[in-house]
């Protein structure tokens, strides 16, 4: 159940968070330049957008349950697992952000669900 | 200029700039840099060892002891160092060559997991591995975008 809580936290808060963070830019839109001028304005727009906010928590949160996660597995077991989060991301694009997903994109997506499972049964 | 080619522009995609030295060394930076951060949290959280959340104050005993370990803010600083180096590959390379190449990092974190903290990778959990690379090379060898530009400050 620990594992289990761990995991999702992990994938679900930091793919949500990453979502959160990528419907905020979305908003402020792309940066015209790498001037600094041009750079903290686009900061400071985002900083005014709560979909920031909320990603940049969830990013935290899935930093935390990480951090619990490296507590009692090996990294070489925890950081592979963490790769789900490309499939959590494809569906929460497709979900949330209404963005396109073609074939070849969900071919990479069923192949990272496939070496991740074979990770997991590594495990015992 | 003859007027019918006064208006072309070069066709995107058609500029085949090559790849500076930097761009490698920063992809580089970045597939040692994030897996050898996460290699230190790991190293880190081991050295605390059992963590316990509840009540209240053993929370903050645990959040005390998290950050008062010398290697879990050299695997933060690391992980730092990973980004600023994926933001400036990204700023001299296309996503789609850039992404790819960061997909390596999941055979990486294996390898120093196993150099650094002496874990033992059985071939099951290396073929996942692998599998999970080459999943994540396709995925990020599509279009990064799919969605409609808007320049900053048109909401």
């Amino acid at each position: 159940m620990r594992d289990l809580i761990l995991f999702t936290l992990i994938v679900v808060a930091g793919t949500g968070g990453e979502l959160c963070v990528s419907r905020a830019m979305k908003v402020v839109g792309e940066a015209a330049g790498f001037h600094p001028a041009e750079i903290a304005r686009v900061v400071v727009r985002a900083l005014r957008e709560p979909w920031m906010w909320a990603g940049v928590g969830m990013m935290a949160l899935a930093f935390f349950a990480l951090l619990g996660a490296l507590s009692v597995y090996n990294v070489s077991f925890v950081v592979p697992v963490t790769a789900l989060s490309y499939v959590a991301g494809a569906f929460g694009g497709v979900v949330f952000l209404h963005e396109r997903v073609g074939p070849q994109r969900w071919l990479g997506v069923l192949l990272v669900a496939i070496g991740v499972t074979l990770v997991f049964l590594s495990k015992s | 200029m003859p007027p019918q080619l006064a208006d072309q522009k070069p066709a995107v995609g058609t500029d085949h700039k090559p790849l500076h030295l930097k761009t490698f060394l920063m992809i580089l930076v970045m597939i040692v840099a994030g897996p050898f951060g996460n290699v230190l949290l790991g190293k880190g959280m081991k050295h605390i060892g059992p963590i316990a959340l509840w009540p209240v104050p053993e929370l903050f005993h645990t959040a005390l002891k998290v950050f008062s370990t010398p290697s879990i803010w050299l695997g933060i600083a690391s992980l730092i160092a990973f980004f600023i180096s994926y933001m400036l590959a990204l700023s001299w390379a296309d996503y789609s060559f850039v992404q790819p190449a960061s997909s390596l990092a999941y055979g990486v974190v294996a390898l120093l997991g196993y150099l650094m903290l002496g874990e033992r990778v059985s071939p099951l959990r290396w073929g996942g591995i692998a599998v999970i690379c080459l999943g994540v090379f396709v995925v990020s060898h599509t279009s990064p975008r799919t969605t409609a530009r808007k320049p900053a400050g048109q909401n």
